[in-house]
Order: C-alpha cells, then structure tokens, then sequence
C-alpha cells in the first residue's frame, strides 16, 4: 500500500518534513563539529553529518552522489579522520582549551559569512524552476564517460599520487631520527 | 520548503559559515580538517542544488559533484598524513604550538 504525498492528518507533504529534520540534523550535527570539547565526539558528530546530507542528496534526486556520499564520506573519509584522531591524541595533550585565543572574532567573521550567504540567496532570483528534477544515474554516466571523460582520468592520477604522497608522508623514519640523535 | 532553490542554498550558507567558523576557531589540526571537509560539503550541496533545478544543469552538476569528492577525498588523505607526519615530529596535534619559525 504506497503512503500518500502527504502526511494524512497534518495535510504537509512529506518531502516538506524530511528536508527540515534532514537540514536541522545538519546543522545541528555541524554545530556539534566544531563545538565539541573531545575531538572523538566531533569525529562522530561529522558521521551524522555526512548521513544526514546524504540524505538531502537523495531528497534532491540525486541518488548516485547520495550513494557515493556514503561510501566515500561516511565510509572512507570519516574513518581515516577517526583513525588520525587515534593517532595524534595523548591522554596529556591539553583538552582544556577547544579554541584559539581569537575565537570570537572568528564567531563574528563566519556569522557576517552566513548572513551574508542567506540575504545574497534570498535577494537573488535564480533563473530556476519550481521543481526538482530527478538526475538519472544513465544520464550521469554518458556525461562521465563522455564529455567529462579527461577531468575523469585526471581525478585518478591525482588519486594515485595522493596515495603515494600520503604514505610517503606518513611513513616512519628510522634512518633519520637516529641521525638526529646523534 | 523543499521545492525551492533557495532553501537548499541557504542551508548550503549556513553549512559552510559552520565550517569557517571551525577552521577558524579550533586549535586541533584535524579538527580544522573536518571543518574543511563540512565547507567542501556545503560547496557540494551548492551544486548539487542548482543541478536539480536548473534544468540545463541536470546531469552536469552529479558529474560535478562526484569529481568534488574525489577530489577531497585526495586532499582529506594528504592532510591528515601531513598532521600525522607533523605530530611525530613536534608532539602536539595543536596548531597554535607550531611556533618554531616565531623564534
């Protein structure tokens, strides 16, 4: 039995109530982010963060890059970013302090960022339509593999030299740390 | 609400004023990394809203958006091997202790 457009009773339609809970999960998560004392916890909070835009991603019609965002994001990002943690976290380091010394001013800066943001959006009249539109993935694909096809082999170089550049980067040192001693 | 541009890109606003604000604020070098990767998102989401309602923009703004992620996903590596590489030689993941050039 398919569920309506719209909740029954309350008469406001269900994409309606899922872009509200999925934005305010957002913001809210986001907010947990950067706010947070123990970084584990913003680790978690930028989990729940990622999911929910997924989810937006999917509200949008778009349900390639809402599936990308949970892999690549939710399943790799975030766990590098939980792993990193793990490794540069002592119990002695300093958990007292979250914030730099000019943390007000940075409060002020980002808050004219956003108001600016929204009055810019909410002034402008965009050349678009009232309605979304659902991307097929088919669509998606020949544009790829088509006319986007050398940013494409270009993002794979670079995702290699990232890889190597990254482990090479992050590799113990042996050889030198004990030349330093000495 | 969910059938209009610019909630979506309000929203977006909103998502990457958070992120400066982490950049800015936070003394913990991953922490700045995450809050890099919720601007990258908010630019994400940007596209992805405009890709879904402008028409000529359809498939385009997905292709987009998927070559963002890549692309970040490349940048996410690199930094966190440089903050590891970093904390193994100053003992510290607190930026604002990376004062050596100062003296």
């Amino acid at each position: 039995m398919p569920i309506g457009d719209s909740i029954p009773l309350l008469g406001i339609r269900w994409d309606d109530i899922l872009f509200v809970v999925l934005a305010a999960t957002l913001l809210v998560s986001a907010l947990l982010v950067v706010t947070l004392r123990d970084i584990i916890r913003c680790g978690l909070a930028l989990i729940v963060s990622f999911a929910s835009l997924a989810g937006i991603y999917a509200l949008l019609g778009d349900p390639l890059v809402a599936a990308t965002q949970v892999l690549v994001y939710i399943g790799a990002i975030s766990i590098l970013i939980l792993f990193a943690i793990m490794m540069t976290q002592t119990k002695d380091a300093p958990t007292r302090l979250v914030f730099q010394t000019q943390v007000w001013i940075a409060a002020g800066a980002s808050a004219v960022i956003g108001v600016v943001i929204a009055a810019t959006v909410l002034a402008t009249t965009w050349p678009a339509g009232g309605q979304r539109l659902w991307t097929a993935t088919a669509d998606v694909a020949h544009l790829l593999f088509r006319d986007y096809v050398l940013p494409f082999e270009v993002v794979s170089v670079l995702l290699t030299a990232a890889v190597v550049g990254a482990v090479y980067l992050a590799r113990r040192e042996p050889s030198r740390r004990e030349e330093d001693r000495s | 609400m969910s059938n209009s541009l610019d909630s979506y890109l309000v929203l977006s606003g909103l998502l990457f004023a958070i992120g400066t604000f982490g950049f800015l604020a936070r003394r913990n070098a991953i922490s700045m990394l995450m809050s890099i990767e919720l601007m990258i998102n908010a630019v994400n989401l940007t596209i992805l809203a405009f890709g879904a309602f402008v028409p000529p923009l359809n498939g385009h703004a997905a292709v987009i958006a998927l070559l963002v992620i890549a692309v970040a996903a490349a940048e996410a590596t690199v930094g966190l091997a440089i903050v590891v590489a970093i904390y193994r030689n100053r003992k510290t993941p607190l930026v604002d202790e990376y004062d050596s050039m100062k003296d």
